[in-house]
């Protein structure tokens, strides 16, 4: 047993301003002011009525959380299916969804092009699973048929013969100095990179892209088969997020990462060993 | 859309029905003897109640069992992904009124070997109330006949070993196209049972409400996003709306078919139960069961399967509460004693709870804020983690006796999910 968590030690929750899908107007489009140093960054949560499967909140509340620990404020916007999407946000966050919302998901996305030009400014871009793939060139539909993606990352994804159900351990890119990632992945999805993405991870325990690889990224677009609140357990790659969109950010102290890392060890320590 | 009472009433047991029960074949005679024993093997052996092991043996020896043991009788399948169990009892506490034995799987288990085994172990009962898993109700409904199929809810639950839940409504509403006797009693609320049922032929549809909207945002028939409001539907693009419902709870009142008013009165807790307890009258009033007498007996009913039980443990009263997906965490906090009333939360991740613990963050556990929080399970780590960032305090603690130690004399609710829930039922010596 250990002591009593207070968080009323820490910052005002992330949480307070989680805005509920359906009921959170979109806010006009800002000039873009984050970058390094910034002092406060724009989440957008793209879809969450059609792309949120299971627990996909989970990411914008842990990079809430981690940048207001650093005196970062932010705004969060959920974004539906049937607004627009602000081209002036910092980060988006794309979830999982099943394959009618996601084929759907894709064409809205493709029609709108809020999206696909927050990413040509240089926006941050982090999608799981069916976001995953539907950022790429194409993904496979309901029925196995290709369809084309956002064209924002150089993958194609296909139908593998096999669902891919349960943890996942992946070594990130050295480039990207993280540790090992750790998740849950659910998708039956097969994964080609293209020659102008890295893959993110290799495989060590799961099956990510089916290749050996797992996920993949481009410049501030980053797609993994992790799904669900994939941040929560990775949270240095929580960092390389909030980084990409604030600058350089300082060291969280150790009582504002004890629980998170618990909880990496037991699973890291629970699906290696 | 409701058939006339008398029409199900009158199809209640008659002799050539018994007859078609006594020729049960001699293979299944056999089947249910043999299984029936080893149940009662493994309820000696303390391995939980014994009928699924009796169940699976059984459908070995005979896989057409289950049709055979359903023949003759008058079937109802609930499902759904919260409130089966429940309002299971409550349909068997209304249909026992008809003062006939009621065949029933009590204890949750919900596949086909539970259901042969419940169904085995009361040969005599000319009704059986079955709670059937979402993914077994198309070979169900075909190997039964069922005339009643109760349709409560559908939202995420489960999801590394459930299908995606838009399937699983497809493969309700394409097996209902093909049961053109069964009667269907549905919540009109839930856009995705809504559309489900719009398979069947006779629907009585309920206005049983939907606190968890999050699965139900777009149009099951087209895609599109759904307008709500308050508790009305519509799609904007193919037209798909609510139904309107004959049956609807308000508040803590139910209005019947008939537009009459009826005080419910339970002595289960929250809105949810409420809710379960409506679509159990509906179900009763297609048996000719008049609606004030069914309540009278769904009043009687306090705890299923040990949900909703109080325990006196160590000078504290520990009340049990189970949930299992994000929709069940929402409906029971609403049943919470108000704070400063503590609460222990315990979370496991073993093959019946689903191995994926991502639905936690689906849950939003503001509600727990100003009071004490105590957390358990095998997964205690990712609760301790979920509620970090919902900012809510908490402590760590082994199991819920030390949980109980911790707190003042007085009461302490406890909410876990599958397996939790079983421990902790199991460290009370299943007194519950």
């Amino acid at each position: 047993m250990s002591m009593p968590h207070r968080p009323d030690a820490q910052p005002a929750p992330a949480s307070a301003s989680v805005p509920v899908p359906g009921s959170v107007p979109v806010p006009a489009p800002a000039l873009r002011a984050a970058g390094p140093g910034a002092s406060s960054v724009r989440l957008v949560w793209v879809y969450p009525d059609l792309l949120s499967t299971y627990g996909d909140r989970g990411n914008l509340l842990v990079l809430e959380r981690r940048a207001q620990l650093r005196g970062i404020r932010t705004e969060s916007v959920c974004v539906n299916s049937d607004q627009p999407v602000p081209r002036q946000g910092d980060i988006y966050l794309l979830g999982g969804g099943e394959d009618l919302p996601q084929i759907l998901a894709a064409r809205r996305l493709r029609a709108d092009g809020g999206l696909a030009a927050a990413a040509g400014l240089g926006a941050v871009v982090f999608a799981v699973c069916a976001g995953y793939q539907l950022v790429g060139m194409e993904f496979a539909g309901e029925e196995g048929q290709q369809l084309p993606g956002l064209e924002i990352l150089d993958i194609r994804s296909g139908r593998g013969d096999r669902r891919a159900v349960g943890e996942i351990l992946a070594d990130v890119d050295a480039a990207l100095g993280l540790p090992r990632l750790t998740g849950f992945e659910n998708h039956q999805g097969v994964t080609r990179l293209g020659p102008s993405v890295r893959p993110l991870a290799q495989v060590r325990v799961g099956v990510g892209n089916g290749d050996g690889t797992e996920g993949a990224y481009a410049g501030r677009v980053l797609g993994t088969y992790l799904h669900g609140p994939a941040l929560v357990r990775n949270p240095a790659l929580a960092d390389v997020l909030l980084g990409w969109a604030a600058g350089a950010l300082p060291e969280l102290p150790d009582s504002a990462e004890e629980w998170g890392r618990r909880l990496r060890d037991e699973r890291l320590a629970a699906v290696s060993g | 859309m409701r058939p006339s009472r008398s029409r199900l009433a009158t199809r209640v047991l008659k002799p050539d029905n018994i007859a078609a029960m006594s020729k049960l074949q001699l293979r299944a005679r056999l089947a249910t003897t043999i299984g029936g024993a080893a149940g009662r093997v493994s309820r000696l052996a303390g391995r939980g109640d014994g009928s699924v092991i009796g169940g699976v043996i059984a459908l070995r020896l005979e896989p057409g069992l289950l049709g055979l043991l359903a023949t003759g009788r008058q079937i109802v399948m609930v499902t759904g992904t919260n409130g089966k169990t429940t309002t299971t009892r409550l349909i068997v506490a209304a249909l026992e009124s008809l003062g006939q034995q009621v065949a029933s799987n009590a204890f949750g288990a919900n596949m086909e070997a539970g259901l042969a085994a419940a169904l085995a172990r009361a040969q005599d009962a000319p009704f059986a109330v079955l709670e059937v898993d979402e993914k077994y109700v198309p070979s169900v409904l075909t190997a039964t006949a069922a005339r009643v199929l109760v349709l409560l809810n559908l939202s995420r639950d489960q999801m590394d070993r459930a299908a995606e839940i838009w399937l699983v409504a497809r493969r309700w509403r394409e097996a209902l196209a093909d049961a053109p006797d069964c009667l269907v009693v549905a919540n009109a609320d839930d856009p995705l049972i809504a559309w489900a049922a719009g398979g069947a032929k006779q629907v009585t549809w309920v206005a049983a409400g939907q606190r968890w909207r999050e699965d139900s945002w777009c149009c099951p028939e087209c895609g599109s996003h759904l307008h709500r409001d308050d508790s009305d539907w519509r799609c904007g693009e193919c037209g798909f709306a609510r139904p309107t419902a004959s049956w609807v709870l308000d508040g803590q009142t139910v209005v019947d078919s008939a537009g009459r008013r009826h005080e419910l009165s339970l002595a289960l807790p929250g809105r949810a139960n409420r809710a379960n307890a409506v679509v159990a009258l509906a179900v009763a009033e297609a048996f000719g069961i008049d609606t004030a007498r069914a309540l009278s007996r769904l009043r009687e009913v306090s705890s299923v399967a040990g949900r909703y039980t109080t325990v006196q443990r160590r000078g504290r009263s520990v009340r049990l509460l189970l949930a299992k997906n994000p929709a069940g965490w929402l409906e029971a906090f609403d049943v919470l004693e108000p704070a400063p009333v503590p609460v222990l939360l315990a979370v496991n991740a073993q093959g019946p709870d689903g191995r994926d613990t991502s639905w936690l963050w689906d849950v939003d556990y503001r509600h727990l804020r100003g009071r004490p929080v105590f957390v358990a399970g095998e997964r205690r780590l990712d609760l301790a983690v979920r509620l970090e960032a919902d900012g809510v305090a908490f402590q760590l603690v082994e199991g819920v006796d030390n949980a109980v130690d911790l707190v003042d004399p007085g009461g302490l609710d406890v909410i876990a999910n599958y397996t939790a829930f079983q421990q902790i039922r199991t460290t009370f010596g299943r007194s519950t």
